[in-house]
């Protein structure tokens, strides 16, 4: 087994970059990201990367849209305001079909918000965050390893599906510290025979292009990137159970949220109460088919979420409502505790779990 | 035969969507033409924005990209810096793109010296939404949102691109041009190959301002435009160098 170094999220996210072939590198100082900056402007001029400190948010997406054309491995991180302003580069990204990694280390909205951890950029995540229809690969880290883990595979469907990838973090995930292995199996590059690299005069020109004026023409680009999208719902989608097959009641959480009620959990069953948790690592795809298998055998659900009740809305979706779903929360910074959690569990369960 | 006349390889032999009248089908052949001359096409990667020319990606030959509104010099920057050895990289920008919503990446790709070449076409208006109040729309002008001629009182003056970014350490060049005659159109190319040049050369950042017409949103016959050009326009926006670092340096 490979070494382990201690690493804060933020820094395991830099360097699983760097592993992962990305060798441009855009941001803008938010927090509670900056690591991810401050890590690449070391790292990159040692290793003929480019590192540069974009002018504002957005010019930083659109710099990413420019590498992403010429088909090399591209990066930008941010916090929830600047990913709001990254909102029409995202779009534009959609719409040329053309890869890319964009970090969110959420914290608490809206507006300026605070700087501690949050979950509330949720919707903004898995609905696209700008214009237009569209899907992002969004995936939920809960430890400093998966951190490092998701944003490799990250980069990998990126490329497979000319797709942004984003990971959605929270200020927890980017700040602690843990152990990290960092030994990955990098696997090769796609061909990426649409990029502008020039033609060499060898070939018919590219060109990276959101536009197109005839309706018919962009309604059958929609379906077909629709299409691509159905395939990574049915390829992609990833999560992790625990104690979900004999459970009375069902925790849906994710990221640092997820954490908090694996403790919750232990200890409910302890006390003889049947609950399990389903964590999400994909929000987008959404992994639908636990849920509606857990509704065949349990009565209830609680969406725990740094949010005021984002997640839910999916959970109930994909639970067809046949199942009570009950949030709990805490938010603009704060945390949930095992026990408010454990308590939100004893109450679902006194209420005579129907 | 001999052919003493052809269109450049670097521009698609295709018709062009501009008005009657309008520059932009100039601009594009000299910027072609000298493509062709520099033996550049090959390994230049174009940026469109968002405006008239937003279809430039179907005229020029060479890989091109369509960018978000304004964001044609940070598309540029990561394309450059993607490889800068081997990508020649131009934007090409009207007034609204590069001067209004665009004008921090203009600024911010001047300040870093961002080895890019840039066309800017400033015919005061904006063209393709149908002729409203551009940054460098004259004072007095009358457009769709200034129907009462601008009034810089109420919404301010006109923006001059090259006297503001000639403040800056950052750019190697800058010149306004125009292309209302022979003569202006000679000279203008011969700006627009330097733009080039001075990338090849490594140089950094050079801008071409070329002061166009818009006769469909000016409501003139292409002529009158052409003349409206010396009349108005340049009085407020003077031809020149406003900066070219290396033959100051060579002067000294």
């Amino acid at each position: 087994m490979a070494d382990k170094v201690l690493m804060k999220g933020n820094e395991a996210i830099a360097e699983a970059a760097i592993i992962a072939g990305c060798r441009h590198y855009f941001g803008y100082p938010i927090t509670p990201q900056t690591e991810v900056a401050a890590y690449m402007a070391k790292k990159m001029p040692k290793i003929g990367g480019c590192f540069l400190q974009a002018e504002s948010e957005i010019a930083a997406i659109n710099m990413v849209y420019g590498v992403s054309s010429t088909g090399k491995r591209v990066m930008t991180s941010s916090s929830s305001p600047g990913i709001s302003l990254k909102g029409e580069g995202l779009s534009y990204l959609a719409g040329s079909d053309l890869p890319a990694l964009v970090v969110n280390v959420q914290r608490g909205g809206p507006g300026l918000g605070g700087i501690q951890p949050s979950q509330s950029d949720y919707f903004q995540a898995t609905r696209g965050g700008g214009h237009g229809d569209y899907h992002m690969i969004v995936l939920a880290p809960a430890s400093v390893q998966e951190m490092a883990e998701l944003t490799v595979k990250g980069f990998d469907l990126a490329d497979k599906y000319r797709m942004t990838s984003m990971i959605l973090a929270d200020g927890t995930m980017g700040q602690m510290m843990e152990p990290v292995s960092l030994d990955f199996d990098i696997k090769p590059q796609p061909e990426k025979p649409w990029a502008t690299t020039g033609t060499k005069m060898e070939r018919e020109h590219n060109i990276v292009n959101s536009l197109s004026l005839v309706p018919e023409e962009l309604e059958m680009l929609n379906m077909k990137r629709y299409d691509r999208y159905k395939i990574v719902e049915e390829n992609e989608t990833m999560y992790e159970e625990y104690m979900v097959d004999d459970a009375d009641i069902v925790i849906a959480a994710f990221g640092i949220a997820a954490r908090v009620s694996k403790n919750a959990v232990n200890e409910a069953r302890k006390q003889g109460i049947k609950v399990g948790l389903i964590r999400p690592i994909t929000l987008w795809p959404f992994p639908k088919a636990p849920f509606e298998k857990a509704a065949e055998h349990a009565k209830a659900f609680i969406s725990v979420e740094l949010s005021m009740g984002q997640m839910i809305e999916d959970v109930k979706l994909a639970t067809n409502c046949k199942r009570p779903v009950t949030l709990c929360n805490r938010v603009g910074g704060m945390i949930p505790s095992p026990e408010q959690v454990l308590k939100a569990i004893i109450d679902v369960n006194n209420g005579g779990v129907k | 035969m001999a052919v003493v006349f052809d269109k450049p390889h670097a521009l698609i032999d295709v018709p062009l969507h501009y008005c009657p009248g309008c520059t932009h089908g100039i601009i594009h052949r000299l910027v072609a033409e000298v493509i062709d001359e520099l033996g550049i096409e090959g390994k230049t990667i174009g940026i469109a924005p968002v405006g008239c020319s937003v279809m430039a990606y179907n005229y020029f030959n060479c890989d091109m990209i369509e960018a978000a509104h304004g964001r044609a010099p940070a598309v540029a920057t990561g394309v450059k810096r993607a490889d800068p050895e081997n990508h020649i990289v131009f934007t090409y920008q009207g007034d609204g793109d590069l001067a209004s919503i665009g004008m921090a990446e203009t600024v911010h790709a001047a300040a870093r010296n961002e080895n890019i070449t840039v066309i800017f076409i400033n015919n005061a208006i904006y063209g393709m939404t149908g002729g409203q109040m551009a940054p460098t729309s004259l004072p007095g002008q009358v457009t769709q949102t200034s129907p009462y001629g601008r009034d810089p009182k109420h919404c301010g003056y006109p923006i001059k691109v090259c006297e503001m970014l000639s403040e800056l350490e950052g750019p190697e060049y800058l010149e306004r041009v125009t292309v209302n005659n022979v003569k202006n159109i000679r000279a203008a190319k011969k700006a627009i190959k330097k733009a080039f040049q001075n990338q090849i050369d490594g140089k950094g950042f050079s801008l071409v301002e070329v002061v166009s017409s818009c006769p469909t949103n000016w409501g003139m016959t292409p002529q009158a435009a052409l003349k409206w050009i010396d009349e108005k326009m340049l009085p407020y926006y003077p031809l020149g160098v406003y900066k070219d670092r290396s033959a100051e340096k060579e002067a000294e």
